[in-house]
């Protein structure tokens, strides 16, 4: 476990956080600009300095009432939002520049791993970072953060500076450390995009408090919570590579809620997969559809059911008695449908996106 | 035509670079703990400590040269501190040279210096201390190298201030052949003796000097180019 609690406060801006998370996989500090995210990770790294800040990581105590381990103490790594590569050095001698830092009986990765893991082989010879472009130099930045073996890495929105193109290059990569890596990450993200696809966890963040944490889908599919309410508001589910339509060119994906079929996906079967399906995409029948273009229909049962504005509501819905997912759809359609909690009905998904 | 220095000239000139050299060293070491202090802190000090260093900016030569006077002569608190270490008294000597050169000399050492490193981004001290680099370490490894340019403009104006000082000289130093008479001083007795020929030469050497030096810090520094 990861346990985080800190008081901070600055003219117009109050951090009263307390956190537990597990201290495995990718958790995702969400919330609005301003909500306190990049304090609370800062404040985990020991860069703001709090009187009465308490942090335990996997039962070590890096901070406490009495104790504080300054930031060059604690084995973390930490990616800016910026890269900040240091300029008067080489691209090589920036990532050698934590490892030189480890004592070599400490080190679990080597460079020429991690160089390989984020695709640097063509880099790492340049003279001076000068020349990289932003997804290049955050890159190396992570790879440099890795070289210093941390037990914990800290990332706070490394894509948000990055142009689109960028952020589709170096998405793969952050999918891979996820999947490869045994390190406990913390990500900053007002992204949901982001966190759907690399979050194991979620922590939502408002106005400096920790409003909900828990499993990743658990907090996505929350009427009561901010997120199920974004435009982009949706559910994630963890899928396997069931088999390919050679002729349609499709590819399907088993859950134990049903089957979805996507477009093809050049992946092993027998894999998993994280499939996102958009609130926006759901809609709902009460009888079995017949002639729909829709060829993902889901049995489900409303599990809840919230306005959502004047037009529209949100519904909760379980698919194969654990899966959530959420639909949005307008509020004369819920009372033309007579929907209410309880009520069995099927689930047209409109689009499926394959996310990791 | 006769040599265009003659050999007290040289003597000067020996002696001049010889001040510059050793307060500029001096001036490195002393000068740069101040400037990252005073580029880094929040204490209230700031203001005062930065005023202080910058007073012979504006002070007249001859204001710092009487209190060090005073200061190192032998009623004087640094002059009681020498005698009482039996090194004696420092006015007139090349010691009491260096010390008056260095005061008056600071703030174009500390100044360029506060300038690098304030301009060095918080982030990349931060980012040093999450790859394991102790406050120590990150500056040396980090807050040095990112501050060259601005460690060149500093041992340049020191060097080249100190060379061409000449009322806390003359407060101070006096005018002792090989101990005390520097280059500006020997131009002022070259004109006293109406010995113009002579001051002509070392008046133009000191123009080029300057020059030379001042053309090399604005070609070759990059200061202002790095992003």
């Amino acid at each position: 476990m990861i346990h985080a609690r800190f008081n901070l406060s600055y003219p117009g801006f109050a951090l009263h956080a307390d956190l537990q998370v597990l201290a495995h996989g990718v958790t995702a500090l969400f919330g609005p600009s301003g909500s306190g995210k990049t304090t609370l990770l800062r404040c985990i790294a020991g860069l703001e300095r709090t009187a009465n800040g308490l942090l335990q990581v996997k039962g070590e105590v890096w901070q406490d009432g009495a104790n504080f381990l300054p930031v060059h103490r604690r084995p973390l790594g930490y990616v800016f939002q910026e890269a900040s590569l240091f300029p008067h050095l080489s691209v090589r001698r920036n990532l050698e520049y934590g490892l030189k830092r480890i004592p070599p009986d400490q080190r679990r990765v080597q460079l020429e791993q991690v160089v390989e893991w984020l695709g640097l082989n063509k880099l790492v010879g340049r003279d001076s970072p000068a020349g990289l472009s932003g997804g290049e130099r955050q890159r190396v930045a992570i790879a440099r953060a890795l070289l210093t073996s941390p037990r914990l890495l800290l990332m706070d929105e490394p894509l948000s500076a990055l142009d689109a193109a960028s952020k589709h290059e170096i998405m793969p990569y952050l999918e891979r450390l996820h999947g490869e890596l045994d390190i406990p990450v913390i990500y900053v993200s007002h992204a949901l995009d982001e966190v759907a696809r690399l979050a194991d966890q979620l922590v939502l963040m408002e106005e400096g408090r920790v409003i909900a944490s828990g499993a990743l889908n658990e907090i996505l599919g929350r009427l009561d919570l901010p997120t199920a309410h974004l435009d982009d508001a949706g559910a994630v589910i963890e899928a396997s590579m069931a088999a390919h339509d050679e002729k349609y060119h499709l590819t399907r994906l088993d859950f134990s809620g049903g089957s979805l079929w996507v477009s093809k996906v050049e992946r092993a079967i027998g894999s998993m997969v994280r499939a996102r399906v958009l609130a926006r995409d759901v809609s709902i029948a009460t009888v079995a559809p017949q002639g729909s273009s829709i060829s993902n229909i889901l049995e489900a049962r409303i599990a809840g059911i919230q306005d959502e504005g004047p037009d529209r509501v949100a519904l909760r819905l379980t698919v194969g008695g654990k899966h959530i997912m959420l639909s949005r759809i307008t509020r004369r359609s819920r009372d033309q449908l007579g929907l209410v909690p309880g009520m069995e009905v099927f689930a047209q998904v409109k689009s499926v996106a394959l996310i990791a | 035509m006769e040599s265009a220095f003659s050999s007290a000239d040289l003597s000067a000139i020996w002696l001049t670079f010889k001040l510059a050299a050793v307060v500029t060293i001096i001036l490195l070491l002393v000068g740069t703990p101040i400037a990252w202090w005073l580029a880094r802190t929040r204490s209230w000090w700031k203001g005062p400590v930065g005023a202080v260093v910058a007073l012979p900016i504006v002070l007249p030569p001859t204001v710092i040269g009487f209190y060090l006077l005073v200061a190192m002569g032998p009623s004087g608190p640094l002059g009681h501190l020498t005698q009482a270490l039996g090194i004696g008294l420092l006015p007139f000597t090349f010691a009491g040279l260096v010390i008056a050169s260095v005061f008056y000399s600071l703030p174009f050492v500390v100044q360029p210096l506060q300038n690098a490193f304030e301009s060095i981004p918080e982030r990349a001290l931060e980012t040093a201390a999450t790859l394991r680099a102790s406050a120590s370490d990150t500056f040396f490894s980090v807050a040095l190298p990112l501050a060259k340019p601005g460690l060149l403009t500093a041992s340049v104006l020191g060097f080249a201030h100190t060379v061409g000082e000449f009322g806390v000289v003359l407060m101070i130093g006096g005018n002792i052949p090989d101990k005390t008479r520097v280059v500006s001083v020997q131009i002022y007795d070259h004109v006293e003796a109406m010995e113009y020929t002579a001051a002509h030469w070392l008046s133009a050497g000191m123009v080029v000097f300057a020059f030379v030096v001042l053309l090399a810090l604005y070609t070759f520094n990059p200061t202002g180019k790095r992003k």
